[in-house]
Parts: C-alpha cells; sequence; structure tokens
C-alpha cells in the first residue's frame, strides 16, 4: 500500500517534470534546461519503479529473482548499446536516430500489449479493445521507423511501389484489424492465441508496407508522425496498466508530436495525406528538362568574386553536411567577413534532412546565431545581394517549384537564390536533388557551377582569399 | 461492464484530453531551429514506457512473458537513452554559438 503511493507519487513528479522539462527545450535560452529536467524525472520514475519489486503479485513471486537479473540485463544492454550510438553517430545522421530509437520505444509498447493479452487477468471488453489500438499503433510506428531509417540511411535509396498498392495496405490494415478484434472475443481461450500473434504479424507487416511506397525527402514528416504515434501507443498501454504516467507522458507526446509534423508538413507546403499517400520524388513524370549549357568556374575565381563582393549569402544544403564542410566553410566566411563583407546565411525550413537541422549543424561548426536567417527575413534580400553562394543545395533554390505547375516540388516555398546578381553553386556533379528533378537555375546566365567535394572546393577558395591578402 | 471501470475509464478520457491540450501548448509558438532537437525530446520522453515494459518483467510468470518482457525493457531502456543522448548533443551545440555573440559584439 505505501509502495503503491510511492511509486504512484513518483510517476506525478516525472509527468510534472516532463511538461516543464518540454516547455524549456521550446526556448533556445532555456532548451539545455529543459532536457536535463526531463532526464531527471525519468531517473526518479525509473528507479520507483523498482520498489513495485516489493509488492508483485503473488504467482511471480518465485520467478523474481530471474525477472529481476532480466531486467538489470536488459535494462544496461539498452542504455549501453544507444548510448553509444548515440554518442558516437555523425550529426548528419541524427535524423535517422531518432528515427531508430523513436521505433524501439513503439517496439516496446507493443511488447506491453502483448503481455497484457497474454496475462489472464480478465478484464472488460474495453480494456482488451484499448490494448489492441495501442498494439497495433505500437507495432506501425516499430516497423515503419525501421524503414524510415534504412531509407535515411541510404540503404533503401528507392520508394518501393507496385500497383494496387493503396487496396492492398487498406485490405492489410483491415486483416490486422479483424485479427485483434477476434483475439479480443477470443481472449483467454486457446484458439484466442492464433489471431493474436497473426494480429501482430500483420500490424507489423502493415508497420513497413505502410512506409515503403513514401519518397525519402517526405522522410522527417513520416518520423515525426511515428514520434506522435509511439506517444499515443505508449498513453493508451499506460491505460492499460493502470500507470497515469505513462498516459499522461504518452498522450503530451501524441499531441506535441501531431502538431511538430503538421508544422514540418507546413514548412515543406505539403499536407499530411499528401506525405502518405501521393507518389512524391516520381522521377518518370518530368521527363523534359531544361535546356541550356552549364557555367562552370574555378574555385580560386569563385573566391576572387566573393572577396570583392560587398554582400554574400550562403545557403547551405544537405551536400555541405555530406562533406563534412561546416567548420570549413565557416573559416572560409570568417575571411569574408574580415575583409567587410557583409555575409548572412539563408536556412531553407527543411534544409539538412528535417526542420533545425540544419541550425544544428551550423550551430557544431561555431556559426553565431546572428548570422543565420530563417526564408521568410532573408528572401526579399536576395535581389540586392551580390552573389548567392548554394553549396550542396538543390530543391530548395530550385525555381520551378514556383512557375512549373507540372513539378513535383511546385508549390513548395524556395530561396530566391535565383534573383541575386550571381550565383555560385558548389555541387558534386551536374545530378539531380533529392526529389529526383533537374534545377533551372543552374542553366541560368547569372549562374556558374563550382564543381567537386564541398570540402575540396572550400579549401581552395580559402587558400585563394588568402592569396589576396587583407584588405 | 461495472461501474468502477466505467469511472476509471471516463477518468482515463479525461486525463487524455487534458494532457492533448497540454502538449499542444507547450510545443506551439516553437521556433524553427528547435523542430528537430525538440522531436527528438519528445522521443525522449515517450520512452518513459520502459517503466510499464518493467513492471511487466516483474511479474512474469512464464517463459514467454519473461522474453516478451526483456524486449520491451531493452527497447524502453534503448528509447530512452538514445532520445536523451541524441537531444543532449543536439542542444549542446547552442551553447557556445550563444556565448560567442556577445563576445564578437565586445570586439567590435
Amino acid at each position: 500500500m505505501f509502495i503503491e503511493y510511492i511509486v504512484g507519487l513518483s510517476g506525478l513528479i516525472a509527468a510534472g517534470l516532463f511538461i516543464y522539462g518540454l516547455k524549456a527545450m521550446s526556448s533556445p535560452v532555456t532548451a539545455v534546461s529543459g532536457i536535463v529536467t526531463a532526464g531527471y524525472g525519468m531517473v526518479f520514475v525509473v528507479g520507483a519503479t523498482f520498489l513495485n519489486l516489493f509488492n508483485v503479485s503473488p504467482d511471480a513471486r518465485p520467478h523474481l529473482l530471474v525477472n529481476v537479473a532480466l531486467a538489470v540485463v536488459a535494462l544496461l544492454l539498452g542504455c549501453l548499446w544507444t548510448g553509444w550510438r548515440g554518442r558516437t553517430v555523425q550529426m548528419t545522421a541524427m535524423p535517422q536516430m531518432v528515427a531508430i530509437f523513436n521505433g524501439m520505444g513503439g517496439g516496446s509498447a507493443a511488447c506491453l500489449a502483448a503481455v497484457s493479452l497474454l496475462s489472464d487477468h480478465a478484464t472488460s471488453g474495453l480494456h482488451l479493445s484499448v490494448t489492441i489500438v495501442g498494439a497495433l499503433i505500437g507495432c506501425i510506428s516499430f516497423t515503419g521507423s525501421i524503414i524510415a531509417w534504412a531509407k535515411l540511411d541510404g540503404r533503401m535509396r528507392k520508394p518501393v511501389r507496385f500497383g494496387g498498392q493503396r487496396i492492398f495496405n487498406l485490405a492489410l490494415f483491415l486483416i490486422a484489424l479483424a485479427l485483434g478484434a477476434l483475439a479480443v472475443m477470443q481472449y483467454g481461450t486457446p484458439e484466442g492465441v492464433l489471431p493474436g500473434i497473426l494480429f501482430f504479424g500483420a500490424a507489423l507487416l502493415f508497420g513497413i508496407c505502410m512506409t515503403l511506397p513514401i519518397g525519402g525527402a517526405d522522410m522527417p514528416v513520416v518520423i515525426s508522425l511515428y514520434n506522435a504515434f509511439t506517444g499515443l501507443a505508449v498513453g493508451l498501454e499506460g491505460y492499460v496498466m493502470g500507470n497515469p504516467a505513462l498516459m499522461i507522458a504518452g498522450m503530451v507526446v501524441g499531441s506535441a508530436g501531431t502538431l511538430l509534423t503538421a508544422l514540418m508538413a507546413k514548412a515543406m507546403n505539403r499536407s499530411l495525406t499528401n506525405v502518405l499517400f501521393s507518389n512524391f520524388g516520381d522521377t518518370t513524370s518530368t521527363a523534359k528538362g531544361p535546356e541550356g549549357e552549364m557555367k562552370s568556374a574555378d574555385p580560386s575565381d569563385a573566391a576572387t568574386s566573393m572577396r570583392y563582393a560587398s554582400s554574400v549569402i550562403i545557403v547551405p544544403g544537405y551536400g555541405l553536411a555530406v562533406a563534412q564542410a561546416q567548420q570549413k566553410l565557416y573559416e572560409f566566411v570568417k575571411m569574408l567577413v574580415a575583409d567587410g563583407v557583409d555575409v548572412k546565411f539563408a536556412i531553407h525550413p527543411v534544409a539538412g534532412r528535417m526542420p533545425g537541422h540544419m541550425n544544428v549543424l551550423l550551430a557544431e561548426a561555431g556559426v553565431p546565431y546572428d548570422m543565420i536567417y530563417d526564408m521568410d527575413d532573408i528572401n526579399d534580400s536576395f535581389a540586392t545581394t551580390d552573389v548567392a553562394l548554394i553549396i550542396g543545395a538543390n530543391d530548395v533554390v530550385n525555381p520551378e517549384a514556383l512557375t512549373d505547375k507540372s513539378s513535383p516540388i511546385y508549390g513548395m516555398p524556395i530561396l530566391n537564390a535565383y534573383k541575386s546578381r550571381q550565383v555560385f553553386v558548389i555541387k558534386r556533379g551536374s545530378g539531380t536533388g533529392y526529389s529526383g528533378v533537374q534545377n533551372p537555375l543552374f542553366f541560368q546566365k547569372n549562374c556558374t557551377m563550382v564543381f567537386g567535394d564541398a570540402q575540396a572546393v572550400l579549401s581552395k577558395m580559402v587558400e585563394a582569399v588568402k592569396a589576396l591578402g587583407t584588405a | 461492464m461495472d461501474s468502477v471501470t466505467s469511472m476509471t475509464f471516463i477518468i482515463a478520457l479525461y486525463i487524455f484530453m487534458l494532457a492533448a491540450f497540454t502538449g499542444y501548448v507547450v510545443i506551439s509558438r516553437v521556433p524553427s531551429i528547435l523542430h528537430t532537437p525538440l522531436m527528438s525530446g519528445s522521443n525522449f520522453i515517450h520512452g518513459i514506457v520502459v517503466v510499464g515494459a518493467l513492471d511487466a518483467l516483474f511479474n512474469a510468470t512464464t517463459l514467454t512473458g519473461q522474453i516478451i518482457g526483456f524486449v520491451g525493457v531493452f527497447l524502453g531502456a534503448g528509447n530512452v537513452m538514445g532520445g536523451y543522448v541524441v537531444t543532449d548533443r543536439m542542444l549542446a551545440m547552442f551553447r557556445p554559438s550563444q556565448k560567442q555573440t556577445p563576445e564578437k559584439k565586445g570586439q567590435q
């Protein structure tokens, strides 16, 4: 009795700390303290849960020693593996790490549901239905996140699509629901076990099939959606287990995650239904490419023009991060600033792989906040800027998104780099961007390509500016 | 369904409603630079599922229950630790650049 109060209250305190931490995390000034606060809450509630050892059901008492040993081993394994992966992973690979950790949470929620279904503490049909719904959502989040990880990690480059896929997915979803209903109706009988197992199989398979046709460019939105899914599944399983802390934390994340998903989708000018059910990134539909020749220049020529420009706007993209060239870029920028050039960074809402990703990458290189501008704040300045330097970005500066209604990226807001007097593009090759769409900007008269790896090109640019000496 | 069960369910709906509004209000007005860290942070918070998995494992009586519980705790712990480490790393990057900005202004 006494223990129940302690554990229950610790859950309450943790839930409070989570909400406080989340609030703190939504401002750059307090963000760091936010995650630490939430971390304390988590340590506290996990520690208190071990008090439940004195309170296990009589049937489980003989197994207690084994169970505790298993729990400790599982905790250690889980923490060590992900802690090590999380510490060592490159910043560019963060989005897929978030996906995989999120999927683990969804899988854990699904495990909770499986345990509840296996236990013979007969409860109401309502209770069982909630368990099944939570399990379904958790399973989708689990396998869906794994597919999202594989796509972002470059292990699965092309979206998998086939005729009648939507019908197939719908049928699979309905089969999963039917199996779940069957498992609820036959709960507690030996006949209920098989539909239960099949239900989990169908739910897991549905998570895979639902994610397969979605293009890589839409993955951030999908990960955010699955993040909300996991929250929801955790909340529902919290109800099943009679644990209000899980209910609150899960539902807070469920709604916050849904809002984040909507914000991200809005930043990319895509509706959620579009992301989930349309064929974005189909290269086959864009047969006609822009006409003309690309001009290319030497890194040192480009650097010289920037050195003698009065204003430069830099548009960084994922290619910059892949080349690990943020530091080099900032070194180059510092030299330009020292020579009196007005340099700004323009960040597209989805630069990198998800909103805010590029800000994180630039912050890592030490670029101060006040040089970084959001799309809405800087878009009008391009027309009065001497040089726009585009590094490893493509789709986010594609003017076709504004003009060509047949383009798959039509309607996506872009950075108006094409309006500046001179455009330099550092790019590895003349290929297309993540969406697979050719970019007419590269054929424009005021545009010059600087082909090469961003790291190498920027090194040459730094050399070139050094050779010119300081003004 | 007896009255206690239905009452518990209704109370659960109240909790869900209030929690959903809380999540919505807390996140609204977040600047876009914090979208990714915030997603990762909320990812960490739903790692609390590990608490439920621990309870399930503590009360396991069969081998199947123990296996599922073990997997559940492993996945949940991974969610917690991975979510924390990744969020912390992302947010830590905002620290030095914040300090740098006033210094730079002082020099000018």
